[in-house]
């Protein structure tokens, strides 16, 4: 009527209008060199191979058959396939394992550091800070070096007349994990901290004032409490581990290969394009499900806490 | 144009949320501020006081009404182009400038020249006696300081109208007092007017020129703050500002403004009428509890009430009465001035008579 | 003598620390040391040198690689950041409007996906383009690297965005400042620190990569992290040692910096 409400209804079409405008750069590089090109993977596992790597433009559904069946005897790859099973069960499997020892250290770690003085956690967190932005390749580097048949371990172990010989850790799936836990231990330490700086520890006054002892107190009241750090440490941790290819290809050597490593091969010596994409839209959706999981669990554990 | 209303707001109202959770901040409310006053906006939070400031500033627009400012509406003019300054409740004192950036603000954003900035940055400094802290950070000041710097970068502009959003309600009671006083000094100096808003009616009455009481978006009354407390003319307004005792009656005879009313727990009061109000049957009488003295059961007869006097509560200035009437439902209080080593006169279980002092009772609205 | 009970004590936690921040530094700590090794062995001690530093700085290709990791993470982290703050401008700080989740989802993608999908789908796309184009210059690293940066970027800058008082742009529009002005003397000078460390942040994400790099690069076109990767899969001398130890303390550097600038309250 007095023309104030139209001024305010153009005023926030422009505003939404600017946000979009502003908001165009970014969206267009992701949409271009990220998000993009995904789409065009999801066609290629859906081309045959071309001989020297690429594809030719004849659709066929033989890579996603590839993916997990056996074919036949006439075909000689058909060993591959029990393989990319063998190899999706590594993955999943490492992958958990790693998620699962980096939650057995990194929780103590982060309840460490949250309850330090404040003058000091700044400089315990800063400490883990540091590998966090340390080149993974320099990290990975690192173990390799420690647990060579000639590193530190092996050589101190003959020095104590411990092993005979050096023990071969390399190039095992030992080794793998190993490296792994290395690697993501801060991916797990941060969101964990993150949530336990925020822990009231008037709770665990009135827990223990409840006659709970310090592990009931542990379990009852500070695991529930902090438990969306947990999810998020954990999500963080295991997406990068379920698609590591770094590391496991250092420590792994060639034949302990996980994912990462069987998508590469398509895209290198195996040449087959095609197979290579369809593996890394089933990586994909398998974090798809890990991430649709941890949007179930931390909705439900906010409705739960507030 | 001297005549005309400094702000004057039409039929304006503010709904936020749509559907089911609509809900109105302000519901069609109108009031006209007057050029050079001291406007407060009283009430309780969550009354939609702190909305109609921001209407005016222009942070929020409104649904329907409009806003005059001068004369000329304002109500879809952005913030930017208004020449009406705010004093935030949180200071919201620029944290990367130093005091005097802050102040100079205003002016270098309307593009006045250098020099005339400096010089207005210097009386404004000079104003609120901020001189020696100019080039500090707004950190380093105390929060006393803070609200002078506040004070000042609001009004170095020269602003038509000074908005003052719950300004004093973050300092301590003693610094409180003082920028009561220094607030009242500024506007005389400056003429400028200011519109004030506060929860507090100790604040209110001592500084304004006229306060509006609000409640649930709506302007109950308006009026001089002697106007708001000796008559209040709704029910809000009487409870929200001092204490006060309702009393239920029957109109027995009404004429010149004037009701005669029968309490129904001894004699007939006579209580002031709302202008243009004529009420028949049950209405509600107000009293303010040191408009009434006790007095012995032997002197009841003079009294317009009787009751019995249920405790005493000491209270170093005065000694308050908690009295039940004579119906034994009622409940009155009154409050009487301590005078030096004076004996207590009554005590509790007492039958006692009520007094009322000419032209203390007035009959509400609703 | 019995320990004083505290609330905050869970026994075994601090041990459990102590290990961890000793393990997660002693492979750091071996390969620095080894660094400075006057032998060509990892493992054995043979005296003090700076021999190997001198051989990585004669190295042409550890050089060339170096300068193509340092331009390509500084116009990547550069276009990133501005692209990042605009995001973080248009995604904060109002009523939720149409598009804006997927926004944010459109945004984090980059970090949802398993980088090796990533690499791979750039590996199809830009081998296309780079026949269509016959263009095979730096351009596909820096896009790519510019993408994965931004969600890098964007974090601080929301972050301290969302913490941003709005009052005080209230009170800048107030005092008769425009949009823009508002904009240049408040908004932009509270929201720096955030800028500066969505900017290192993103540096150092895009030093970092290997795997998108490994797969988007042309020949000739090593980054330092893929030149060591490349050489990892040889027979290592401490050269490698220096040149990690360089790039570490480039590392720490810049998380130093972004540390404080985070920590620091205006």
């Amino acid at each position: 009527m007095s023309g104030a409400s139209d001024v305010i209804e153009a005023e926030a079409r422009r505003d939404v209008r600017n946000r979009w405008l502003l908001s165009m750069p970014a969206l267009l590089i992701i949409l271009l060199a990220a998000a993009g090109p995904l789409l065009i993977v999801l066609v290629y596992s859906f081309l045959t191979p071309g001989p020297y790597g690429d594809v030719q433009w004849q659709p066929t559904l033989s890579a996603w058959v590839n993916v997990f069946l056996e074919r036949d005897i006439f075909d000689e790859t058909l060993s591959l396939a029990d393989a990319h099973v063998s190899i999706f069960m590594r993955s999943v499997w490492l992958s958990l394992v790693t998620t699962v020892l980096t939650l057995l250290v990194g929780f103590p770690t982060a309840y460490f550091i949250a309850t330090r003085p404040d003058n000091s956690r700044e400089l315990w967190l800063f400490l883990i800070t540091i590998p966090f932005w340390t080149n993974l390749l320099i990290r990975t580097f690192a173990i390799l070096q420690i647990i060579r048949n000639e590193g530190l371990i092996n050589n101190l172990m003959i020095d104590l007349g411990i092993f005979a010989r050096p023990v071969q850790m390399l190039f095992t799936d030992g080794a793998i994990l190993t490296g792994m836990v290395y690697v993501y231990l801060p991916l797990m330490v941060l969101p964990l901290y993150a949530s336990m700086e925020k822990l009231d520890f008037r709770l665990v006054e009135a827990g223990y004032d409840l006659y709970a002892t310090p592990f009931r107190v542990l379990r009852r009241i500070i695991i529930p409490l902090v438990k969306p750090g947990i999810i998020a440490g954990s999500i963080l941790v295991f997406i990068p581990a379920l698609g590591a290819y770094v590391t496991p290809s250092i420590l792994g050597g060639g034949k302990n290969l996980m994912l990462g490593n069987l998508i590469e091969l398509q895209f290198g010596q195996g040449r087959n394009w095609p197979l290579g994409a369809a593996l890394s839209i089933t990586l994909m959706l398998i974090v798809m499900v890990a991430l649709l999981f941890y949007v179930r669990n931390a909705k439900g554990s906010g409705a739960r806490h507030g | 144009m001297a005549d005309l209303n400094a702000v004057e707001i039409r039929n304006v109202s503010k709904i936020f949320g749509f559907g089911e959770f609509a809900f109105a901040a302000v519901n069609d409310t109108s009031v006209a501020i007057r050029q050079n006053e001291f406007f407060t906006l009283l009430g309780p939070s969550g009354c939609g006081k702190t909305t109609l400031l921001r209407l005016i500033a222009g942070f929020e627009f409104p649904t329907s009404g409009e806003i005059l400012l001068n004369g000329e509406n304002i109500a879809a003019m952005p913030p930017f182009k208004r020449p009406v300054n705010t004093v935030f409740q949180s200071y919201a004192l620029f944290p990367h400038m130093t005091v005097a950036e802050n102040i100079g603000f205003g002016l270098q954003m309307l593009g006045r020249p250098k020099a005339e900035i400096e010089a207005r940055v210097a009386e404004m400094l000079k104003l609120v006696r901020m001189e020696e802290l100019r080039g500090r950070r707004t950190s380093q000041i105390s929060g006393g300081q803070q609200q002078r710097v506040a004070l000042a970068r609001a009004l170095a502009p020269q602003p038509k109208v000074l908005l003052l959003d719950e300004p004093l309600s973050a300092l301590d009671y003693k610094l409180r007092k003082d920028m009561q006083i220094e607030l009242k000094r500024l506007q005389a100096e400056t003429g400028i007017t200011f519109i004030f808003v506060t929860h507090d009616q100790e604040e209110a009455l001592t500084m304004s020129d006229r306060v509006a009481v609000m409640s649930a978006g709506r302007i109950l009354q308006v009026g001089s703050p002697r106007d708001i407390y000796d008559a209040p003319t709704d029910r809000f307004v009487a409870d929200f500002i001092g204490e006060t005792n309702f009393l239920k009656g029957q109109v027995v005879s009404s004429a010149n403004g004037i009701a005669d009313v029968d309490t129904g727990v001894g004699g007939r009061i006579a209580a002031a009428l709302p202008e243009g109000f004529t009420p028949q049957g049950e209405v509600t009488v107000v009293l303010r509890p040191e408009h009434a003295m006790l007095c012995g059961a032997e002197d009841a007869g003079a009294c317009q009430m009787t009751g019995t006097l249920e405790n005493i509560v000491y209270f170093g200035t005065d000694t308050h009465y908690h009295v039940v009437l004579s119906d034994g439902a009622t409940a009155f209080t009154l409050r009487e001035q301590n005078k030096p080593m004076q004996a207590a006169r009554f005590a509790a279980g007492d039958r006692v008579g009520i007094a009322i002092e000419a032209n203390a009772a007035r009959v509400l609205r609703n | 003598m019995a320990r004083q009970f505290s609330v905050r004590r869970q026994t075994g936690f601090t041990a459990i620390a102590m290990v961890c921040f000793f393990a997660l530094y002693l492979p750091i700590g071996v390969l620095v040391i080894y660094a400075f090794n006057a032998g060509t062995s990892l493992s054995v001690w043979e005296g003090f040198s700076l021999r190997w530093f001198v051989k990585a700085f004669e190295n042409q290709q550890v050089i060339e690689a170096s300068i193509r990791s340092l331009q390509i993470a500084v116009v990547a982290a550069l276009v990133a950041t501005a692209a990042a703050t605009m995001a973080a401008l248009a995604t904060t700080r109002t009523e939720p409007y149409r598009g804006l989740t997927l926004k944010y989802a459109f945004i984090n993608q980059p970090l949802m996906i398993p980088e090796i999908v990533t690499a791979v789908a750039l590996l199809i796309f830009f081998s296309r383009i780079k026949v269509w184009t016959g263009y095979s210059g730096l351009g596909y690293l820096i896009a790519a690297h510019t993408a994965f940066c931004i969600p890098f970027a964007y974090l601080p800058i929301r972050a301290r965005l969302e913490n941003m008082d709005l009052t005080l742009e209230r009170a800048a529009a107030d005092l008769y400042a425009t949009p823009w002005k508002t904009f240049r003397y408040v908004t932009l000078p509270l929201l720096w620190p955030g800028i500066l460390a969505g900017l290192m942040l993103a540096f150092v994400i895009s030093l970092d990569d290997v795997v998108i790099t490994e797969f988007v690069k042309s020949a000739g076109q090593d980054t330092l992290p893929t030149y060591m990767l490349g050489q990892l899969r040889r027979a290592i001398t401490p050269e490698m040692n220096a040149i990690s130890t360089l790039f570490l303390l480039l590392s720490i550097c810049i998380v130093t910096v972004f540390f404080f600038v985070n920590k620091k309250r205006i």
